[in-house]
């Protein structure tokens, strides 16, 4: 079969919707998992630093299997193996508005679990990297543990944990594409399904590929945003500014850009 | 500097006990060390002890033990009449919970060698984080206040500088107010000015002198003999994680008794 011009751009260019589906679906699952496994990297971080060794250990037992697995084999594990041994199936969510099917829940769940073992290890080493000054200075005001860790330690190490981030939801955008040996429509899944009507294998993978590296140069213009304000490139700024005011200016359209 | 710098917190705090620390055969060890041995020690409501000694004598761990920065392994510390940092059952000490090590912790200020300002808060967050966050006072309320202490200290125009902007004097100078925000009945200054500049020790020691004429109870670690001099009540001298000398300061710089602190002083008064 001669390489098709003509389909490659129209699918480049003017994808199916059935395609854009799946780029969205990609976009949400991305973003889900990253923010729950961002959530048990905290909590996960949290429980390294914990005085208890029985939550120390269940820390460590966990990012020792998460990171310690395929990811392709951890999802079809959480979806498939504990389906078929009857511990737990994944069953549709009907959310009125939409309903969420198993293999998604089962992706989204494999995925944060996937990332939250590395997250762990990405704001420990955040937590890690805070002078310990500052937590003397909380506690002799009369903090307690968790209130220093949210109003002094995590801000800062947010500074730390910040690029390593960008790369990991870098990764979490590519990872999605495993989700297709459990039948979630993804970008890949629908891609693999087009070329098995068209057998247009090329210029079909060809242009999911495109769209991969669109959507993460995209986030790399994102994320060097986000470096400059925060990351050490642009440490003299960082410095004064407030992280959270700094995320918040960043995020939101600057008034005085709305004239 | 206008004004009373402890009117911005209404005046120097009020506390029943007599004694606002009491230290009783206070043990110290780090791994097979002991850096801390028998220390006694009572300070007076309103009273400015200095604390002197060689590095290494155990003088910095003794007050971060006064709020418990440290665990002691022998003795007893009490802050305004409570165990500061234990519990006592049937006649043994317990570690208290956190709760309730963070609450007596709200009642001694300490201000330290490195500052350690938040650098993500300006010199007005800084003030106000704690009275906020922990005491619970409305923010009006605590930026009201924070405000007359920045003024108080003479950084009236800094309040929304990041500490990154600020000098180290300025800096220390905020930390102060931050510590005072609390209104703690005891401060501790742990070398509050050997991080310093030349040029910036003396703001510093001015705002620590005028708490200590305002009747502020202060236990500094420092080496600045002219402070001691100037404004301490008593001169306490460490020397090998003991106390061996605790006199007025008159007496400790013109008479010392111990040959240690003959010895001490000769160097450091060079």
């Amino acid at each position: 079969m001669q390489f098709s011009w003509d389909f490659f751009s129209q699918h480049l260019f003017e994808p199916s919707s059935f395609f854009l589906h799946g780029l969205w679906l990609t976009l949400c699952i991305s973003v889900i998992s990253q923010s729950i496994g961002t959530t048990i990297g905290v909590a996960g971080a949290l429980g390294t630093q914990s005085r208890f060794r029985i939550i120390r250990a269940l820390v460590a037992f966990y990012t020792w299997i998460f990171r310690g697995t395929p990811l392709l084999v951890q999802i079809v594990f959480i979806y498939t193996a504990l389906a078929a041994a009857g511990i737990f199936r994944f069953d549709d969510i009907n959310l009125g508005f939409v309903v969420i099917p198993g293999n998604i829940q089962a992706g989204i769940v494999a995925l944060s679990l996937n990332e939250g073992a590395y997250m762990t290890e990405i704001v420990r080493a955040g937590i890690l990297a805070v002078d310990h000054g500052q937590t003397e200075a909380a506690k002799s005001l009369g903090m307690t543990y968790f209130k220093l860790m949210r109003r002094i330690i995590l801000p800062q190490a947010v500074r730390v944990i910040i690029p390593p981030l960008g790369n990991e939801f870098n990764a979490m955008l590519k990872n999605t594409t495993l989700l297709s040996v459990i039948g979630v429509p993804e970008m890949m899944q629908v891609t693999g399904t087009q070329v098995s009507a068209t057998f247009r294998a090329f210029e079909l993978y060809g242009v999911v590929a495109l769209y991969y590296l669109l959507l993460t140069t995209l986030w790399g213009f994102v994320q060097r945003a986000i470096d400059r304000r925060f990351g050490t490139a642009g440490q003299g700024v960082v410095a004064r500014e407030s992280m959270v005011g700094g995320l918040r200016r960043l995020l939101l359209p600057r008034r005085d850009a709305a004239r | 500097m206008s004004g009373e710098i402890l009117e911005a917190i209404g005046g120097a705090p009020v506390t029943s006990a007599p004694y606002v620390v009491e230290a009783s055969g206070v043990d110290k060890w780090f791994g097979p060390l002991q850096v801390l041995k028998s220390v006694s020690l009572t300070v007076k409501r309103g009273e400015v002890v200095v604390i002197v000694g060689p590095s290494g004598s155990g003088k910095t761990t003794f007050i971060r033990c006064l709020n418990h920065l440290e665990k002691i392994q022998q003795g007893r510390i009490l802050v305004n009449g409570h165990l500061i940092g234990y519990r006592e059952r049937n006649g043994r000490l317990y570690e208290d919970s956190e709760r309730n090590i963070a609450r007596q912790r709200q009642e001694i200020g300490m201000v330290f060698q490195r500052f350690n300002l938040f650098p993500h808060l300006t010199a007005l967050g800084n003030i106000i984080e704690a009275p906020v966050q922990v005491r619970g006072v409305a923010k009006v309320e605590a930026v009201e206040t924070a405000r007359a202490l920045l003024a108080r200290v003479g950084l009236s125009d800094k309040a929304d500088a990041y500490p990154a902007q600020l000098s180290g004097g300025q800096q220390q100078r905020v930390a102060i107010a931050r510590a005072l925000a609390m209104r703690p009945s005891l401060m501790l200054f742990d070398e509050a000015t050997s991080a310093l500049d030349p040029e910036m020790i003396g703001e510093v020691l001015e705002v620590m002198k005028e708490l200590a004429r305002e009747g502020m109870t202060m236990i500094a670690v420092t080496h600045e003999m002219g402070f001691a001099r100037e404004v301490a009540d008593r001169v306490v001298m460490m020397d090998d994680g003991r106390i061996i000398e605790d006199t007025d300061p008159e007496q400790f710089f013109t008479a010392p008794r111990s040959e240690r602190s003959k010895a001490f002083l000769a160097r450091i008064l060079r």
